[in-house]
């Protein structure tokens, strides 16, 4: 077998191992800012909706570059970072992952924020009624009734952050075992004119994404079909 | 020093130096309400003794639901004042606002407002404080004759068995006053009929004093002990039920009109009420500002009322 069609798995491990943190986190963030967004009476808080959702409209490469600018040691908070905390995120792993949080969050935050939307006024102001925190009231009546919300926003962004390439680009480069996913991998292999094994990178994503698709819409799917609410 | 009455001892019977007999329920609570006419002052106060049972009762849009919402917490009013027994939940000129969380009410929503993911067990279970032993839910499933239907989810139910299970719930939380928002529009004859009972039931069991928000008759007559009759917001009769509505000596009834036919120089209009069709005459005037499958409001006077030979549905 020819050495130069060998692919090389540790492109594609990064990328999971990227997309599983980032989706993880995302988890944890996405919850209470999705739950803001939702209740809140604070009236500037499209303001907010807006700045979570600009990822989706903004070039991946004018994210990458300012997050480059401001990761830089050279600048203020990269410095800061630096200095006081020894922690470099330009070219690292943790670089990677932070990016990935603020890229992928609206794909989180706004299936949540629609399953919020979507209850009823009355079952949050109901487990009041009966002596219920917000809290307990988050955890035993508003997230078991947003399920499928909830599993739509953890694997679009898992697949949002599979598919990532321009912020990787700009603040990670292509250093192998860091900073190198699998969409970078398909990009150098492009450049060395190797596209057999360019195509091999891009067959697994390729599945891997139709993959995450299908559960995605079967899963709604489901939903729909079987969600059976008084 | 005086010596303090013992705090189970009503004031009636030990009057302090200063203890005046104060009720136990005092509402007054000022809200402007945006309404299909327009603007609308809520303004209202009333006082409720313990183990009452007061309903409120007037036509949709009057503020009943609004009034229930203000008691749990859930509205906010332009300035007022709720105190029940030594808590005082609202005060707006001390700044005191308690959250609904902190209100010691059972709520049952015109919808039932269950929770789909719980079963009929694990609703009442939600719903019982902390302290409280766990026997009262397998006593309010027997007495509200849910025990078969107690590891069913919700969707399950029929809007009975939901209905049951909602006010089951509101009781297991141990409130001390009971908000019930229309619990009866939504069933049937024979369901309200049933239902009437359990909340009798509870009503002797618990000794709960109880708001009931109603536009049904026979539901006030049957269960409440004082009733506030509310249109535009503010209160226009108040008092025992028998009392306040033996005083219209007519009978005003909502009828949408089939036909309507010129007789001589005026009118006869035949209208359709539940199941009833009769004629009722009308002056060219009125005929010109009405049309066929308008709902209008007709006004019986001097009526002779007489029981039918079979059981009434009251």
């Amino acid at each position: 077998m020819n050495d130069h069609l060998t692919i090389d798995w540790q492109p594609l491990w990064l990328s999971l191992k990227l997309a599983s943190v980032t989706m993880l986190i995302l988890l944890v963030i996405g919850i209470p800012l999705a739950w803001w967004l939702a209740y809140s009476r604070q009236r500037w808080k499209f303001a907010v909706e807006a700045v979570i959702s600009l990822p989706m409209v903004l070039p991946p490469s004018v994210l990458g570059f300012y997050l480059l600018l401001a990761f830089s040691p050279g600048n203020g908070f990269g410095r800061f970072l630096s200095t006081y905390l020894d922690i470099r995120l330009v070219f690292t792993f943790p670089g990677l992952v932070l990016a990935s949080l603020i890229y992928s969050l609206p794909f989180m935050v706004n299936p949540v924020l629609a399953g919020f939307r979507g209850l009823p006024a009355d079952w949050k102001e109901a487990s009041h009624t009966l002596g219920k925190s917000e809290l307990v009231t988050l955890f035993r009546v508003l997230l078991p009734n947003v399920r499928a919300s909830l599993i739509t926003g953890a694997v679009l962004s898992f697949a949002h952050t599979i598919g990532e390439f321009g912020v990787v680009m700009m603040i990670g480069g292509s250093i192998p075992g860091q900073t190198k996913v699998a969409s970078v991998a398909i990009y150098d292999e492009v450049l060395s004119t190797n596209y057999p094994l360019a195509n091999r990178y891009a067959i697994v994503l390729l599945v891997l994404s139709f993959v995450i698709l299908l559960l995605v819409y079967g899963i709604n799917h489901y939903y729909n079909k079987y969600k059976t609410l008084p | 020093m005086e010596p303090r009455p013992s705090p189970d001892t009503t004031p009636q019977e030990a009057p302090g130096p200063q203890a005046e007999p104060r009720p136990f329920l005092e509402f007054a609570t000022k809200k402007l309400l945006h309404t299909a006419q327009g603007k609308e002052w809520l303004d209202v106060r009333f006082q409720l003794e313990k183990g009452q049972t007061l309903a409120i009762y007037g036509p949709s849009g009057a503020g009943k639901t609004t009034l229930l919402r203000i008691l749990a917490g859930l509205t906010e009013v332009s300035s007022g004042f709720i105190r029940l027994g030594d808590e005082t939940w609202l005060d707006t000129a001390g700044r005191k606002h308690s959250p609904t969380r902190h209100r010691a009410i059972g709520f049952v929503f015109q919808d039932f407002a269950l929770f789909p993911n719980l079963t009929v067990r694990q609703q009442l279970e939600y719903a019982l404080p902390p302290l409280e032993t766990p026997q009262l839910i397998d006593e309010l499933l027997s007495l509200m004759a849910l025990e078969a239907l107690q590891h069913h989810r919700p969707a399950l139910l029929s809007g009975g068995q939901q209905q049951r299970v909602a006010l089951a719930r509101a009781i297991a939380r141990r409130p001390s006053l009971l908000l019930l928002d229309e619990p009866l529009s939504a069933l049937d004859d024979e369901m309200r009929n049933k239902l009437q009972d359990y909340l009798g039931k509870i009503q002797q069991r618990y000794h709960l004093t109880t708001i009931l928000v109603s536009h049904h008759l026979p539901e006030i007559l049957r269960l409440a002990d004082t009733a506030i009759v509310l249109k535009h917001g503010r209160i226009e009769s108040q008092g025992q039920p028998a009392t306040i509505f033996a005083q219209s000596s007519q009978l005003t009834l909502t009828a949408t009109i089939l036909s309507i036919q010129p007789d001589g120089d005026q009118y006869v209009l035949t209208v359709r009420c539940a199941d009833n069709t009769f004629n009722i005459p009308a002056t060219s005037q009125q005929a010109d500002t009405l049309s066929i499958g308008q709902t209008v409001s007709v006004t019986l006077k001097a009526v002779t009322p007489t029981l039918p030979s079979h059981r009434s549905s009251l």
